[in-house]
């Protein structure tokens, strides 16, 4: 399995992010660099709406996750509700 | 280590870079003028373009226009990107909360079952000809010389498609987001006769290979006339009409098309100035093309306005195109 | 009237893509006559499937945001005299090639996306790459204005966008994009879309500023990850055109796969650049070249040639090459700048005791075996008041352009050369990549505006090294160029800090 990954900026924002991510997605590794926080898994990762908004206590829209993203792996496929990472492989 | 020598020590080594200090003398420059100004590839380029194999890949003769300085253009907003997209948010903001309101307070259906269908008819079919000015513009970015110009393009170029978006999402307040209206102004840009100048006009202009042509046929002569007839006359009509609730959806067009002129009125003016080659040269296609202009524009301004109405936007393309001394 | 909710895909579609019609007063191929010549076979761009689904209004609204917090950060680097903060000066050396060497290939990138943003028969993908041309805009603009406090304070930022039109080495990108500009706009969006900006950023963008975090440059670190934001978007397009391109026609895969091959190897041979800056400018070091290499290039693109060979697409052969070249690359690459740092708009230097101690700890197979000794030579000659450097002009590939200085991977004291001859002439290449790419279009790359070429031509201000240095190139000699000892900026940056050069030193003690 391929290992899809995420890097946001390390800020206050994306510590919720991280937070949200690791609570929707158990088996993802997550790595801090200078300035930066890489979050990978096998083969596939979502980012909710729902979990991110209930980590900030605020509303929050998915584009809003481009503000502190850094890169990313895998096949993105975005709605209104998440945004996940796949390899279909 | 005392403060003194430490400002000392600190004293910049030069005020700015050297191609706005050339330009502009050595004293701080402004962002504007450090982003924009002398940072576009000129010389040594390696490989001939295998779209255009007699051309450079920049190159100042994609146009007829001829400038002995391409940078003695301004932008008079001094729009560069980060100052470009927080006028565009702000504007953005009070769009949002007008459209919200509209759609909170149901204002569309106090609107008259006629005061709809003109919208539907007039106005939204509207989208698809700014589609065509997004392209327009998006060319004039790509094969324009210089950033001072280029960028204001590819502004402006978005912009109209901002533009298409808003005109979509009234069609969409209009309908509850059934799309019926959509459908609806689509048929009336594709068959309907009072839409069909315009459209071939659009089509023509899509085939212009002169980019500085393409900016006159869309930016100077069309936009003009268009913006008048539709967000000046056809805002009053429509609120004589009782469709005043209209205009909190169309401010951010009214808006932006203020914003704009400025720089097209500068960048017209600055080019006819140049020589009495450009300003022949760009004589003739205002002529030509806003002969075509009235007569494609006439059958949609009468069923949107009235019968003069062709006559007022032309009055106000002569004006504008006086002030730049044509 | 009750209002249906729309979601992100319908309105996306509603917005965008039905503003489209079908023309019938010109013919669709007047109108976009760039879409054929490449052999390329789009049977329907309806099946286009949009990356992101962003609309002006979002974009204006995220965009300023970042916009706003960005030059915040400007203003207060500038205001507190940020860049008294760095590591130590040499390090500006490494942004001072970012400027002149990459910062203007964003706006080459601004200028082919637009062009292709144009082009391109599709409402979906035309728009997607108006809003990178937009991006890329933003980027070389902002790293303008990242850079306009440093300028103030070190040399060799001044002259940035004259230098790159003109510099040997600057010639190496710029012929890069040049290249990617002049291709048909399919091949454009596979050779910076996908292979550049899908594959090759991440080396540069991601280990590099995390980097420039690590040594105190605030603005340099917030320009390239706030960059990197939008660069989310510009790879999800980046692997959308190529699905898009395989799914559309079987014989489209042969064509992309050479194009696929063509372009990792040629931005591969661009990143050489940033190989040297992470191993030797940075003082303090976060990963090797190596490392992220690695990770970013290795990792990433095994994950991805996996996902990709459902359509028939293979890893490029090349990509054995670049492996191959890891452990050397960034070695050779200071060897060949510490040579012709008299030629160079940056400083260079040797690295200290303790720096070449961490290079042969993160290169135990090749540091000490094929680098150092000849690194101990050159800093003995230095001190010996006798710093070497190369009064020859270098022989340059044809294709990349970066001098012959690559040795063979089987025998790594050899140098690599390989050799075509075309309508009578002799080209030379550092590679099996680069060879097979000229011949494989030998037309094209023997336009290149070769920098040695021309200053034996004639064509870069006179016969002698000053012209061309001086007054062709504009370096201000004896100050942007030479070792970073003994430069204006090393005196500048010990008088910010109160320390002696180690020069002074020398001669105090004796």
């Amino acid at each position: 399995m391929s290992k899809v990954y995420i890097a946001l900026q390390d800020n206050e924002e994306s510590h919720y992010i991280v937070e949200a991510i690791e609570e929707d997605n158990p088996d993802v590794t997550v790595i801090y660099q200078p300035a930066m926080i890489r979050i990978e898994c096998e083969g596939h990762m979502v980012i909710k709406r729902e979990t991110v908004e209930e980590k900030m206590g605020r509303d929050w829209e998915i584009p809003a996750l481009h503000v502190n993203l850094i890169t990313l792996g895998g096949n993105v496929d975005e709605d209104d509700d998440q945004l996940s990472l796949t390899w279909n492989n | 280590m005392t403060i003194e020598i430490k400002t000392a020590t600190l004293e910049p080594i030069r005020n700015t870079f050297e191609h706005t200090r050339r330009r502009f003398g050595d004293k701080p420059a402004s962002r504007y003028q450090e982003a924009s100004y002398d940072i576009a590839p000129e010389n040594n380029f390696h490989y001939r373009p295998m779209w255009q194999p007699d051309k450079l890949l920049n190159d100042t003769s994609r146009t007829a226009v001829v400038m002995e300085d391409w940078y003695a253009f301004r932008d008079p907003r001094q729009y560069y990107y980060g100052t470009y997209v927080q006028a565009r948010a702000k504007l953005q903001e009070v769009t949002e909360n007008n459209y919200a309101f509209f759609d909170k307070r149901g204002l569309g259906d106090r609107l008259s079952e006629e005061v709809k269908a003109k919208v539907v008819r007039c106005l939204i079919p509207l989208r698809h000809m700014e589609l065509g000015a997004n392209m327009n513009n998006v060319l004039c970015s790509a094969y324009g010389t210089s950033t001072v110009l280029t960028q204001a393009f590819l502004y402006n170029g978005m912009d109209r498609l901002g533009i298409a978006q808003y005109l979509s999402r009234i069609g969409l307040l209009l309908d509850g987001n059934s799309a019926e209206v959509l459908t609806k102004a689509k048929d009336h840009w594709m068959t309907d006769p009072a839409w069909q100048g315009l459209r071939r006009y659009t089509e023509n202009t899509l085939v212009v290979e002169d980019w500085y042509e393409v900016f006159i046929a869309q930016d100077v002569v069309l936009d003009t006339l268009v913006y008048d007839l539709m967000y000046r006359q056809f805002d009053q009509a429509i609120t004589e009409e009782g469709g005043s609730d209209l205009a909190m959806l169309i401010e951010f067009m009214q808006e932006w098309h203020k914003d704009t002129s400025r720089w097209v009125d500068a960048t017209l003016k600055s080019t006819v100035a140049e020589s009495d080659h450009n300003k022949e040269l760009i004589g003739r296609w205002v002529a030509e093309w806003r002969e075509k202009a009235v007569a494609d524009l006439a059958p949609l301004a009468e069923i949107a306005v009235g019968d003069d109405a062709v006559n007022a936007c032309t009055e106000a393309l002569n004006q504008r195109l006086a002030k730049a001394g044509l | 009237m009750s209002n249906k909710k729309l979601n992100m895909k319908d309105k996306y579609r509603l917005l965008t893509r039905d503003l489209e019609w079908e023309f019938s007063y010109r013919d669709r191929k007047e109108i976009f006559p760039q879409e054929d010549f490449e052999g390329i076979k789009i049977t329907d761009w309806s099946k286009w499937e949009d990356p992101f689904r962003l609309t002006m209004d979002s974009y204006w609204k995220y965009q300023a945001e970042k916009e706003k917090k960005l030059y915040a950060i400007f203003d207060a680097f500038s205001q507190n005299n940020g860049q008294q903060n760095v590591t130590d000066a040499r390090y500006v050396n490494a942004i001072k090639l970012f400027l002149t060497g990459v910062s203007p290939l964003e706006y080459q990138a601004y200028s082919g996306f637009a062009h292709v943003g144009r082009q391109f028969g599709g409402v979906g993908a035309r728009v997607a790459c108006q809003m990178q041309s937009l991006d890329e805009l933003r980027h070389v603009q902002t790293q303008i204005h990242a850079m306009s406090h440093y300028n103030k304070h070190f040399d060799g930022f001044q002259d940035f966008a004259h230098m790159h039109d003109r510099v040997w080495y600057l010639s190496v990108p710029k012929s890069f994009f040049d290249d990617a500009r002049s291709a048909g706009p399919f091949e454009f969006m596979v050779a910076i879309g996908f292979s550049f900006e899908y594959v090759l950023t991440n080396l540069l963008f991601v280990p590099f500023m995390s980097g420039a975090a690590y040594n105190g440059d605030m603005a340099t670190v917030t320009f390239g990850f706030s960059a990197q934001s939008d660069e989310a978007r510009h790879m999800t397009l980046g692997l959308e055109i190529i699905k898009f391109l395989l799914e559309q026609h079987e014989d489209n895969v042969p064509i992309v796969q050479r194009w696929i091959n063509k372009w990792l190897w040629r931005g591969y041979r661009v990143l050489t650049l940033v190989a040297m800056m992470m191993d030797y400018m940075l003082p303090n070091k976060v990963m090797s070249w190596q490392e992220s290499f690695e990770v970013y290039f290795e990792e990433a693109a095994s994950s991805l040639f996996k996902d990709l060979a459902r359509y028939g697409i293979e890893m490029p052969p090349y990509a054995a090459d670049a492996i191959a070249e890891k452990e050397h690359l960034s070695h050779q690459a200071w060897s060949i700048f510490y040579n012709y740092g008299h030629a160079a708009a940056f400083h260079t230097w040797m690295p200290t005791a303790q720096e070449m101690d961490w290079l042969s700890e993160k290169y135990p197979n090749t540091f000490d075996k094929y680098y150092r000794p000849r690194f101990e030579k050159w800093r003995e000659m230095e001190e010996a008041g006798e710093r070497y450097y190369n009064p020859t002009l270098p022989m340059l590939c044809q294709t990349c352009q970066i001098p012959m200085g690559f040795t063979d991977m089987e025998n790594p004291t050899m140098t690599s050369y390989r050799q075509s001859v075309y309508d009578g002439e002799r080209y030379n290449f550092c590679s099996n990549g680069c060879k097979d790419i000229f011949d494989h279009e030998p037309e094209k790359y023997v336009q290149s505006w070769m920098p040695v070429h021309q200053i034996f031509q004639g064509n870069c201000g006179g016969p002698e090294m000053e012209d061309v240095l001086g007054d062709y190139y504009r370096i201000n000699l004896g100050v942007d160029n030479l070792d970073f000892k003994g430069s204006p900026d090393e005196a500048r940056w010990n008088g910010w800090h109160n320390l002696q050069s180690a020069e002074d030193k020398l001669k105090k003690a004796s």
